[in-house]
């Protein structure tokens, strides 16, 4: 399977779905929907090793390596949360680890959801961005090995 | 008792209050700022931000040792604050007022000093369940160290003390029983003078958290009879970084000193140091000058204003806040003890507090959302958290109406 958008080409997406909304209420009730809309991840995987745990919110994140790319299922107990992880799942899911690492994710200030990622204790997005390439780090120097 | 349609007080000018605070002029994501966070720290008047800029562009020094004019006033206009304090808590001596960065530093300051000094292997010490963080994880340490042991007085469904609980809690063992007296999370005001009293009965000493408690209630020291009280100034309309212990003198005087430098000695060898007397045995260093200087005028402030005359409007503005968040489907009052002070703690069906928070940030009401630092106490009401609006002298009804607006649309986008 050949990945056929890079990276930058989802974030553009999403940027420019977020350039039709004019207010802040559109842009959340997005957020919420896309929240909503997020599978649920199955209990099994809520564990303590797959926690990211801010302040307010919990985010639970387990990922899997096949055939060089690196796929992600998160959850959260927070809808807004969930909608933003959502977010992060669909731009960094299925790409290689090194795609993954060095992704800047501009997208986060593009559309004006810095101020989620600065209440890391909040919320813990920024924790999340952090194990998310911290698991692509792992994929990599294992399959090095 | 004041009904929920009287009139708020005529007395009580609050747009005459809110013009001595500017920040309240902001506006946040193009609204006016609806600032109901007041339990986590206040804004501050005019009156101290001048008080801060007066003390660094007219008499900067370093306090209590230097000859020249500029010690002299900054020295003079600290101790100033050091008197003000006294009368503020009525505290019988000044020296048993010390100054501290905060209620978390004083309750550490009294765990590690009186604490270290005094507990031994199986003694006991009581906190409650609806402390904040601060006045549990000091007096964990010791007990860890000491092999003490913690205990705890439960908290009912209406977030009130348990008092017939804590009386068999009290035993010989029992040395000192550190309790909050209002819950930021829950805003209950403890019977503080009636736990202190049974403490006392039972041989042991006791600390009373006010951080919440100083800037609602009037606080007198010597009717409590506590043997300690600290404070935060933030919380009380003045500067971050300052905060009060007050202790008893005879105990003060019997405890090892805390920090170790300079101002807190009398004379230094290599062999041997004498420390300095009260309060300068706790305040080793350089302290935070400005910040105490200008502490006095938020208190001066608050005197001025009548400390009574805030608290009667505030508790209308409480009244008129539960009955409007009541009526909202769905919502449940936490906290619905008989004596609150000025914070209303709430969770929606449904709904996680800090979706609430995020949406309520974009209508420019800022509130807390979360555990308040009070993880114990949320674990037992089965709840992540909850949504927090807690009310200053400058809040308003008006405010109070754009919350509930703001919260009933969040509700919307999020059901």
């Amino acid at each position: 399977m050949s990945v056929t958008l890079t990276i930058r080409d989802i974030e553009k997406e999403i940027v420019e779905e977020f350039g039709l909304f004019d207010t802040w209420e559109e842009k959340y009730e997005y957020l919420i929907d896309l929240g909503k809309r997020l599978p649920p991840l199955a209990d099994e995987f809520k564990t303590e090793a797959n926690t990211v745990k801010g302040c307010q919110s919990t985010v639970w994140l387990t990922a899997g390596y096949r055939d060089g790319l690196v796929h992600f299922q998160a959850d959260s107990n927070t809808v807004i949360t969930k909608g933003l992880i959502s977010m992060l799942v669909r731009v960094l899911s299925g790409h290689r680890p090194d795609d993954i690492i060095n992704a800047p994710l501009d997208f986060i200030k593009e559309i004006g959801m810095t101020t989620h990622l600065a209440q890391t204790r909040s919320n813990g997005l920024a924790a999340m961005v952090r194990q998310m390439k911290n698991f692509a780090l792992a994929f990599k120097v294992k399959n090095e090995m | 008792m004041t009904t929920l349609t009287a009139p708020i007080s005529t007395d009580f000018q609050v747009e005459e209050i809110r013009k001595q605070f500017p920040i309240l002029n902001r506006e946040i994501k193009g609204r006016p700022l609806v600032y109901l966070d007041n339990a986590a720290t206040t804004q501050k008047p005019q009156a101290v931000i001048d008080a801060l800029v007066n003390y660094y562009t007219g008499y900067n020094a370093n306090i209590h040792r230097g000859i020249h004019t500029l010690a002299e006033e900054a020295t003079a206009a600290f101790e100033a604050t050091r008197d003000t304090v006294r009368a503020f808590i009525n505290a019988p001596l000044r020296e048993e007022v010390i100054f501290t960065s905060g209620t978390t530093d004083g309750i550490n300051l009294v765990a590690a000093t009186w604490g270290r000094a005094n507990i031994n292997e199986g003694d006991e010490i009581i906190v409650t369940g609806m402390e904040h963080h601060s006045n549990i994880v000091p007096w964990q340490l010791l007990c860890l160290e000491k092999k003490a042991v913690l205990k705890v007085i439960p908290v009912n469904d209406r977030g009130e003390l348990e008092l017939d609980v804590f009386e068999t809690l009290l035993t010989s063992r029992t040395k000192f029983v550190s309790v909050v007296h209002v819950s930021n999370a829950l805003g209950t005001v403890n019977p503080v003078k009636e736990i202190v009293a049974m403490a006392h009965k039972a041989g042991a000493l006791t600390l009373v958290d006010g951080a919440q408690s100083s800037v609602h209630l009037h606080i007198d020291v010597q009717d409590l009879d506590c043997d300690f009280f600290a404070l935060s100034a933030h919380k009380l309309y003045g500067p971050t970084g300052v905060g009060v212990l007050y202790g008893k003198k005879e105990i003060l005087e019997a405890m090892p000193p805390y920090r170790g430098g300079g101002e807190m000695i009398k004379d230094v060898t290599f062999e041997l140091t004498t420390y300095n007397d009260l309060p300068y045995k706790f305040e080793a260093g350089t302290p935070n000058i400005a910040d105490v200087v200008a502490f006095k005028a938020a208190m001066d402030f608050v005197q001025e204003t009548g400390k009574e005359k805030i608290a009667a409007y505030e508790q209308e503005l409480v009244q008129y806040a539960t009955g409007k968040l009541e009526a909202l489907p769905g919502l449940r009052i936490v906290g619905q003890g008989a004596h609150k002070a000025s914070v209303i703690s709430f969770v929606i069906a449904n709904v996680h507090p800090a979706d609430i928070g995020v949406l309520l940030d974009n209508q420019g009401i800022a509130v807390r959302t979360g555990n308040h630092c009070a993880q114990p106490l949320m674990d037992q009401y089965c709840i992540p958290g909850t949504i927090r609006a807690s009310f200053a002298m400058y809040n308003t009804r008006e405010e109070v109406d754009l919350m509930v607006t703001a919260l009933q649309k969040a509700i919307k986008m999020l059901l």
